[in-house]
C-alpha cells in the first residue's frame, strides 16, 4: 500500500534495537515516535529491542553508542543508525529506508 | 618555596600527577594537574597519540594508576600495534587489568539524525571503562572526531561542557587530544573547555628537517618553562629535550685534572682544569684543536675514566689515524672500553633528534670527559637562535651531570678572535684560544688561555707545536713586531745562541790565560822554594863550619891557659 519497491518482501522481519539510558524524557519520546511509525509502516512485521545502557552499560561498545537515544536498524540489512529522539518522522523514515522513493513511485 | 608559602598561608596547591615521560615533568614542575583534563593539541603525526599513550602505560607501570584510552580515530589493534613500536606492551597491561582501550569509530553517513539527543552513550561507555579497571587516567584521542560525527553542534557543545565536568567530578587525570586549527589551537576550540593546561606539539619542516617540539602554552596556577622544547620519539618512547636546571646550584670540585699536555697544565697554574668544568677551545682551521682533544681523551683513559668523543666533522677512524701520527694511540682505550666514540653529520637527523640521542648516550654511558668537536657543526644547518639555545642547553646538562666537557670551536679567519659564534663563552670555565700567527711568509700555531675561572693561569701566548710526539708548547719570543714564532723565532734562537757562545768561548779563553798565570805564579813559587831551601842549606852548612870554628878557637884558649899555670906555681 505504500509502494515500497525495495522492501517489499512479505515475510521480511524488522528487527529495531532502541538504545536509552534509563526512563529520560528523551528516551521516551524516541519510544513513543518509533511505536507510532512502526505501527504505520511495518504492521505485524517488527520487533523493537529496548536496550537501556545503564543497566548494561558494556552493551554500546558493540553498536559503537555514543549519542542517546539510538535506534538501529538491525535487520533487513544493511544496518542502519538513527540518533536522536524520532520526533522528525520525515528524517526516521529516510534512515530507516522505508519512505517511499520518489523515484521508485515513478518506476512503479 | 612559594608552594611552601602558600601551605603557609593555607591556599591550595594544584597537585600533580607524574606523567613519567622523560623531560616533561622536569618541565612542568612534576606533571600533569591531577584530576583535572590536560588538553594536548598539535598538527596530524605531531606526536599526540603516542604521548598520551605513553602517559597511560607509564602511569600504570610506574605509578599503579591504570588508565583508560578512548581511541576515536583508531582501533584497538592498531594501538597495540603503534605502542608496540615504542615498547610498550599493551596486551599484557589489559590482561592485568591496568588499561582499558575503548575504540570509538563514528560514520557519519550512516548515522541519521532525528531531532533531540545527546551523548549519554559516551559517558556511560567511558564510565564502564573508567570502573573496569578502576582508573585514575583517562586519555580521550582525538575528542574532536566527534564534530565530524554529529552535525548538532549545539548539542556537541553543550555535551563537551558537561563531559569536561563530569571528568573532574570522575577525578581523572585526563589527556584530551585535539587537532590544531589554522588560527586557533585546535578545530573546534577545545581550549575553551580546558582551563588548566595546555600542551601543543608540533612537527616543524626546516632546511628538509623535520624537528618535533613541545610548548607548554598554559598551565594554570604553576610555573612552568615557557620555550619550545624539541622532543624524540624513539624505541624507548618519548624524551623532552633537556632536562636543564632553571637554577645555577652545580655542586663544584676541587679536583684538578690534567689537559695531557704538561705545558699547558703548567700554564694553567700547574695543574690543569677542574673536574666538572667546561672547557671551550676556539680556533680557526688548522690550529690544533683536534689535536688537544686528542690528549685529553688520552689523559682521561690514561687515569682510567670514560670518555665519550662526538666528532661531528670526522670519522672516528680518521681521527684515530691522524692522532696516531702525532704519537695518541686511542685505539687502545676503545678496545678497552673506556672510549667510545660517536662520529656522525649533525645534518643528518634534525637537531632535537640529534642532541636527545646525545643526551641518551650521555646517561648511558656515563663518561667523566664528554668531547663535542666541533660544536659549531650545529650551526650550518638549522636556525642559528635554535642552534643555539640546543647547544647552551646540552653544556649546561652536561655540567649539571659533573661530567668534564671539552668543546671546541671553529672561528672563521675574519671575525673577531675573541668572540664565539654562539656567545656561549659564559657559560665556559676555561677557554683556550687558538690562534695562526703569520709573519715571514710562514703560518704558526699560538695558544694562550683567555680565562680559567678560579685558576691563577698564566697570561702568556705560547707557541703550539704539533709533533709526532704530540703537541708541545713553547715559550715565544718577543720581538718589536710583536710574538716571534717559527723560523723567526728559530732566526732569534739561533742569534741568541751565537751570542751566547761568543761569550762562552770568551770566557773560557779568559779562563785559560787565568789558569796559566796561576800555573806560572806556581812554578815562581815552587822555584823560589827550592832556592830557599839550597839557600838554607848552604847557609847552614856555613853556620855549621862558623860554629865549629868557634869551638876550636875556645878549645884553644882553655890549652893555653892551664899551661900558663903551671909555670906560675913552680
Amino acid at each position: 500500500m505504500n509502494g515500497n519497491t525495495k522492501n517489499s518482501s512479505e515475510d521480511e522481519v524488522w528487527i529495531l534495537k532502541l538504545y536509552v539510558a534509563g526512563q529520560s524524557p528523551k528516551s521516551v519520546t524516541a519510544f513513543r515516535n518509533l511505536k507510532k511509525i512502526c505501527e504505520e509502516h511495518l504492521e505485524g512485521k517488527y520487533q523493537i529491542k529496548i536496550i537501556d545502557l545503564l543497566e548494561n552499560p558494556q552493551l554500546g561498545k558493540g553498536d559503537q553508542i555514543l549519542a542517546i537515544p539510538t535506534l538501529i536498524r538491525q535487520l533487513p540489512e544493511p544496518v542502519k543508525k538513527i540518533i536522536g529522539d524520532l520526533s522528525n518522522t520525515e528524517r526516521v523514515l529516510v534512515g530507516l529506508d522505508l519512505q517511499p522513493a520518489k523515484k521508485g513511485a515513478f518506476d512503479g | 618555596m612559594v608552594e611552601e608559602k602558600r601551605k603557609e598561608i593555607g591556599l591550595e596547591i594544584l597537585e600533580k600527577s607524574p606523567t613519567g615521560i622523560k623531560g616533561l615533568d622536569d618541565i612542568t614542575g612534576g606533571g600533569l594537574p591531577q584530576a583535572r583534563p590536560t588538553l594536548l593539541c598539535g598538527s596530524a603525526g605531531s606526536g599526540k597519540t603516542l604521548m598520551a599513550l605513553e602517559f597511560l602505560v607509564r602511569g600504570a607501570v610506574l605509578f599503579n594508576e591504570p588508565g583508560v584510552y578512548m581511541a576515536f580515530e583508531e582501533t584497538e589493534q592498531e594501538l597495540i600495534r603503534n605502542a608496540a613500536s615504542l615498547g610498550f606492551d599493551l596486551k599484557k597491561l589489559i590482561a592485568e587489568e591496568k588499561l582499558a582501550i575503548d575504540s570509538v569509530h563514528i560514520e557519519r553517513s550512516e548515522i541519521e539524525e532525528t531531532g533531540e539527543y545527546d551523548l549519554e552513550g559516551l559517558f556511560i561507555r567511558l564510565n564502564q571503562a573508567i570502573e573496569q579497571v578502576s582508573a585514575k587516567r583517562v586519555v580521550l584521542d582525538t575528542l574532536e572526531a566527534l564534530f565530524s560525527g554529529f552535525s548538532n553542534t549545539g548539542i556537541l557543545r553543550a555535551e563537551l561542557r558537561r563531559l569536561f565536568r563530569w571528568l573532574k567530578n570522575k577525578g581523572v587525570t585526563a589527556i584530551i587530544t585535539g587537532e590544531q586549527g589554522e588560527s586557533a589551537l585546535t578545530r573546534h576550540g577545545l581550549e575553551e573547555y580546558v582551563s588548566d593546561c595546555v600542551i601543543l606539539l608540533e612537527h616543524v619542516k626546516r632546511n628538509h628537517i623535520y624537528t618535533r617540539r613541545l610548548r607548554i602554552v598554559k598551565y594554570r596556577g604553576t610555573k612552568h618553562e615557557t620555550n619550545d622544547f624539541p622532543f624524540l620519539i624513539d624505541e624507548d618512547g618519548i624524551s623532552i629535550l633537556p632536562i636543564t636546571s632553571l637554577t645555577l646550584d652545580h655542586t663544584v670540585s676541587n679536583e684538578r685534572i690534567s689537559s695531557g699536555v704538561v705545558a699547558l697544565d703548567e700554564m694553567l697554574g700547574g695543574a690543569g682544569f677542574y673536574r666538572g668544568s667546561s672547557i671551550l677551545v676556539s680556533g680557526t682551521a688548522g690550529t690544533g684543536k683536534t689535536s688537544l682533544c686528542g690528549h685529553m681523551t688520552e689523559a682521561a683513559c690514561r687515569r682510567g675514566e670514560k670518555v665519550l668523543y662526538f666528532s661531528f666533522e670526522e670519522s672516528s677512524k680518521q681521527i684515530m689515524r691522524n692522532l696516531g701520527s702525532i704519537g695518541l694511540h686511542l685505539e687502545q682505550w676503545q678496545k678497552k672500553g673506556l672510549l667510545q666514540f660517536r662520529a656522525e653529520r649533525v645534518s643528518l637527523y634534525g637537531l632535537e633528534a640529534h642532541l636527545t640521542s646525545m643526551h641518551k648516550l650521555i646517561n648511558s654511558f656515563k663518561p667523566a670527559v664528554v668531547i663535542l668537536d666541533p660544536i659549531n657543526a650545529y650551526l650550518s644547518n638549522d636556525d642559528e637562535l635554535e642552534a643555539k639555545t640546543m647547544i647552551v642547553r646540552l653544556i649546561d646538562y652536561i655540567k649539571s651531570s659533573h661530567i668534564t666537557g671539552f668543546f671546541t670551536t671553529l672561528t672563521s679567519a675574519a671575525s673577531v678572535e675573541q668572540t664565539t659564534d654562539i656567545n656561549i663563552s659564559s657559560l665556559m670555565d676555561s677557554w683556550l684560544l687558538l690562534r695562526g700567527i703569520e709573519e715571514n711568509g710562514e703560518r704558526n700555531r699560538g695558544l694562550y688561555v683567555l680565562k680559567s675561572r678560579g685558576i691563577a693561569n698564566s697570561n702568556q701566548i705560547r707557541e703550539f707545536l704539533i709533533t709526532s710526539q704530540g703537541v708541545e708548547l713553547k715559550e715565544v719570543y718577543l720581538g718589536s713586531t710583536g710574538i716571534l714564532t717559527g723560523s723567526s723565532r728559530m732566526v732569534q734562537e739561533l742569534i741568541d745562541q751565537e751570542e751566547e757562545m761568543r761569550l762562552e768561548e770568551k770566557i773560557n779563553q779568559l779562563e785559560l790565560v787565568l789558569e796559566r798565570k796561576q800555573k806560572a805564579m806556581q812554578t815562581q813559587i815552587e822555584l823560589s822554594e827550592m832556592q830557599m831551601k839550597a839557600d838554607e842549606i848552604e847557609i847552614k852548612v856555613k853556620i855549621d863550619e862558623l860554629k865549629r870554628q868557634y869551638q876550636r878557637i875556645n878549645l884553644r884558649r882553655q890549652d893555653v891557659q892551664a899551661s900558663r899555670t903551671k909555670k906560675g906555681h913552680k
